[in-house]
């Protein structure tokens, strides 16, 4: 069982990684190639899956229901778009070395913030530290004091909503509404060639395969089992000599870390990032992926951001009108249909198929009860 | 009985026999007459000594003569003994080649009859025109202005008396002020005395000699005149003034300056009780359903704009059916929204939110996207633009209550419905039956149902009357603000950080959380701005929830830790 299900993970790793870039590279005409669009497409959702897995361990597995994780994902991308905006250096509309929305602002001096991101290895590095960094005070002002449940969904919530504010405001620096975009190059690599474009694919595969299995190390040590234990009673958690606090903010750091890492293989990808994704509706919105793959399983935010979003590409360029509907009714579906989602669905059929025929031994339910255990 | 009856008849009539008399002109006084002969010298001078004099008489019959004077429709006519009067002119009549005018008395602008008894109609050829020069005219605006601003000045509305006098003090001249003071003498109100005062002073620093100047400057010093603040400013630091005159200036501009911090500190005071009212309007439907069930309810913001777009509905509805009684519209409006939207929030509670009890996390996710398919169906029923909420008359406009401050009425509209809102609550969740049995089952569900409590049509109703208080309040924001799909978005984070600052299920709590986040807000926002107010009090929130994990007044006992 645990090596076909490694054999599985591996064969997807694989399709992932190589197959379909390969497929990509094919020359034109030929019948198999994949398109630049939908390998671009799918580099983008491969980058929400690496979100989605950082949310999973955070609300999946510990019980914490955060709603700013859209602001961990924007401060990512925000500081990989700064360096993207330095390195056009005085390719832009004014020819200035200063990034355009500066020149048009009147800012005449690099905003001293904006300095360090010229190197491409601070850069590298703040992508992880500054949401972290962000994280771990939010996390441990809020989990210190004990707030929990949603209370701290809605503080992250307010979080999104005075993020969204500031990132809005042009005396930001940051580009004001319009965000950072008309990026040229990315670590010396031209943005607008096929090839760069299959490099940064790869990357974000790759990504995704360190984040899982970052994440499944992290679920299977004795840790995960105490972030388990959390989310289905923490009290019982506190009382068993365990500190709750510590474990979640250890938790909400690395999954804000991993929102930063989504955010930054997001904006060479997408080449435009704005204060539109930091709000309150994307922070909500990357729940639903979540919930829809499958919380508390670790195949189940990649399926479910993958195949969300790419619900969300077909229906936005088909039915405009439609989409917020369906978003509304995935909500509501998931949570009175299917709370465990299409993976934790499937497996519960997989399992109860595999005791019908093979009269096993009673398999472990994969999906613990969740909150539904600790009913007032 | 009858004896006061008829005092109140003789008063009357009294005060209507010279209305009466003012309606249709008698002969002029031989004063008026004479100057009204005048008018019509060809010497220049006299024309115009004539005109101011007709001015000053303050007679409004010889209005239409002044503004003939100005259009040029005023000729003399010879009567048949030789004498000549003077007459306006009415549209030209072309008849063969003969150019036919009416003819109208200079006093009063009446309709002259012919012999046959139609209006009389004479060749302008037989006519002398009356030439009004440049200067004439220029005299002439002025009192003509005097003339219109004395009407508005005994217009029956204060606010329009108001209006007419701030007019004639920022333009008028010296022609002005025996109108002014003519009106000042007759004024009760008390607003529009001090508007009349005020354009007084204004007309006397800018026109009068020194000594006036100097009265002038004090006396706005004394009302604390915001309007003629740069005035008088300019005034102090003119350096060819006299000392006296300058002195007195400085003086009352330091006067209004120091009154015009304090009016705005009671208008920031104002505003910051004004936004804690919607707030707390909103935050009330929420904390019932968050505090008393558990439920954290994301589609609050959008039964808010069921309850606007159920006004929207309702004023359309008094548009086209009763025309007349169109004002009244939103005294309907308001329990047709709370019925809307508390119909939606039972058709909610019973459709889905019922099987999810004990799950808040995942009443959050559902409610949220309950409340994207009630947004984007506003949106594609209404359209995603914002639709246009008349205010009806009597909630426009406001009270003055001291110089330079107004209070609209729409805020205190809303300040007096959020209170009546909570008032309610408190009697029906402590002072009746059902609210006893809503707080039964807040506290121990299965025990309540044992007792016979039909814990789940308390549910029910639980849900509704707080969705119903969102539709209460999404009627009361049409009032100030727009109405659009995105309605609730703008409102609901900041309900939200009111529930969670005042405690669960606490109706003091939130009362005293809106006062405080929304007073902040308002403090904070003139020297920092909207979005760092905003994430200070945020900041603010998370501090104060350091100290108190479960709001301001936290849930104690059994239940406090679920």
């Amino acid at each position: 069982m645990r090596t076909l299900e490694r054999r599985g993970l591996l064969a997807a790793a694989v399709v992932l990684v190589v197959v379909l870039p390969a497929l990509n590279a094919l020359p034109a005409g030929f019948p198999l190639r994949l398109s630049d669009f939908t390998l671009n497409l799918f580099g983008k959702f491969l980058a929400y899956a690496v979100l989605a897995l950082g949310i999973d361990l955070i609300w999946g597995y510990t019980g914490v229901l955060s709603l700013g994780h859209g602001v961990f994902f924007g401060l990512g991308a925000y500081a990989m778009g700064m360096h993207l905006m330095l390195e056009i250096g005085t390719q832009g509309v004014y020819g200035n070395v200063l990034p355009d929305f500066m020149v048009w602002n009147r800012v005449t001096e690099l905003p001293l913030f904006w300095t360090p991101f010229y190197s491409a290895v601070f850069t590298l590095l703040a992508v992880i530290a500054v949401p972290a960094l962000v994280a771990s005070i939010f996390g441990y002002l809020t989990f210190r004091s004990r707030i929990r449940g949603v209370y701290f969904s809605i503080i992250t919530q307010a979080l999104a909503l005075s993020s969204w504010l500031m990132f809005n405001r042009n005396a930001m620096n940051l580009g004001g509404t319009n965000g950072l975009s008309g990026f040229k190059r990315v670590f010396g690599f031209t943005l607008n060639s096929a090839a760069t474009q299959r490099g940064l694919y790869v990357a974000t595969a790759l990504c995704l395969c360190g984040a899982y299995v970052l994440c499944r190390w992290i679920t299977r040590s004795p840790a995960g089992r105490v972030l388990v234990a959390i989310r289905d009673s923490e009290t019982r958690v506190l009382f068993a000599g365990y500190s709750p606090a510590a474990f979640k903010l250890f938790v909400f750091v690395v999954s804000a870390g991993l929102a930063g890492v989504a955010g930054a293989l997001y904006v060479p990808q997408v080449g435009i990032i704005t204060p539109a994704k930091i709000g309150v509706l994307p922070s909500i919105e990357m729940i639903i992926w979540v919930a829809v793959g499958g919380r508390g399983t670790l195949l189940g935010p990649v399926v479910g951001a993958v195949g969300v979003n790419w619900l969300q590409s077909v229906l936005t360029t088909n039915y405009p009108d439609l989409w917020l509907f369906v978003l509304g009714g995935l909500f509501v579906a998931v949570v009175l249909f299917f709370p465990d989602g299409v993976v934790g669905t499937a497996e519960k059929l997989l399992v109860r198929v595999r005791s019908l025929s093979l009269t096993a031994a009673p398999h472990p339910d994969p999906l613990p009860k969740g909150e539904r255990g600790v009913s007032p | 009985m009858v004896k006061p009856i008829l005092l109140v008849l003789a008063l009357l009539s009294g005060l209507l026999a010279p209305a009466a008399a003012a309606g249709a002109p008698q002969a002029p006084s031989p004063e008026i007459a004479k100057h009204i002969a005048d008018v019509a010298s060809s010497d220049a001078a006299v024309q115009e000594a004539a005109a101011v004099a007709l001015g000053r008489t303050g007679d409004r019959h010889v209005l239409p003569l002044l503004e003939a004077l100005r259009e040029g429709s005023v000729y003399v006519r010879t009567l048949a003994g030789g004498a000549k009067e003077t007459v306006i002119v009415g549209d030209k009549i072309t008849e063969g080649d003969r150019t036919l005018v009416p003819v109208f008395s200079a006093y009063g602008r009446m309709a002259q009859a012919g012999p046959d008894g139609k209006p009389l109609l004479i060749e302008l050829a037989a006519l002398t025109d009356v030439p009004a020069g440049r200067s004439l005219r220029l005299v002439l605006r002025p009192l003509i202005d005097a003339f219109s601003g004395q009407s508005d000045l005994s217009n029956a509305d204060p606010a329009a008396r108001r209006g007419a006098a701030t007019k004639m003090g920022n333009v008028g001249d010296a022609s002005a002020l025996p109108v002014l003071d003519g009106a000042l003498a007759k004024e009760r109100d008390r607003w529009v005395r001090f508007a009349l005062e005020e354009a007084v002073a204004l007309i006397r620093l800018r026109t009068g000699g020194d000594a006036e100047r100097v009265a002038a400057a004090q006396t706005l010093g004394r009302l604390r005149s915001v309007d003629a603040l740069e005035r008088l400013r300019e005034v102090a630091a003119d350096a060819q003034a006299p000392t006296a005159l300058t002195l007195a200036a400085r003086d009352a501009v330091k006067r209004v300056e120091r009154w015009a911090l304090l009016t705005q500190a009671i208008e920031v005071g104002f505003q910051g009780l004004s936004l804690s009212s919607i707030l707390l309007l909103m935050a009330l439907g929420l904390a019932i359903i968050f505090g008393l069930m558990g439920v954290i309810n994301m589609a609050h913001g959008e039964l808010m704009a069921l309850g606007a777009y159920a006004t929207f509905l309702m004023q359309g509805w008094f548009a086209t059916y009763f025309p007349a009684r169109f004002d009244y519209y939103f005294l309907v409006a308001l329990p047709f929204a709370f019925l809307v939207a508390g119909a939606a929030g039972f058709v909610l509670e019973r459709g889905v939110i019922r099987f999810l009890y004990g799950r808040p996390l995942e009443t959050l996710l559902l409610t949220w996207g309950v409340s994207l398919i009630i947004q984007q169906g506003l949106r594609v029923w209404f359209g995603a633009a914002n639709v246009d909420v008349t205010a009806p008359r009597w909630l426009s406009g406001g009270i003055p209550v001291m110089i330079g401050v107004q209070l609209p009425y729409n805020r205190l509209f809303i300040l007096a419905l959020a209170a009546v809102c909570v008032s309610a609550m408190y009697v029906l969740l402590f002072r009746t039956d059902a609210g006893l049995r809503v707080r039964a089952v807040t506290q121990n569900r299965g025990m309540a149902s044992c007792l016979g409590v039909r814990a789940r049509w308390v549910d029910a109703g639980t849900f509704a009357l707080g969705a119903g208080l969102a539709g209460l309040a999404g009627c009361a924001l049409t009032q100030i603000g727009n109405v659009g799909p995105e309605l609730g978005q703008n409102y609901i984070v900041d309900s939200f950080m009111v529930v969670v600052t005042g405690g669960v299920g606490k109706l003091l709590g939130s009362i005293l959380a809106a006062v405080g986040i929304g007073g902040l807000n308002k403090i904070i926002e003139p020297s920092l701005g909207a979005v760092f107010g905003k994430v200070l009090i945020l900041v603010l929130v998370i501090l104060f929830i350091q100290r108190r994990p479960s709001g301001l007044f936290a849930a104690k006992g059994r239940y406090a830790d679920s």
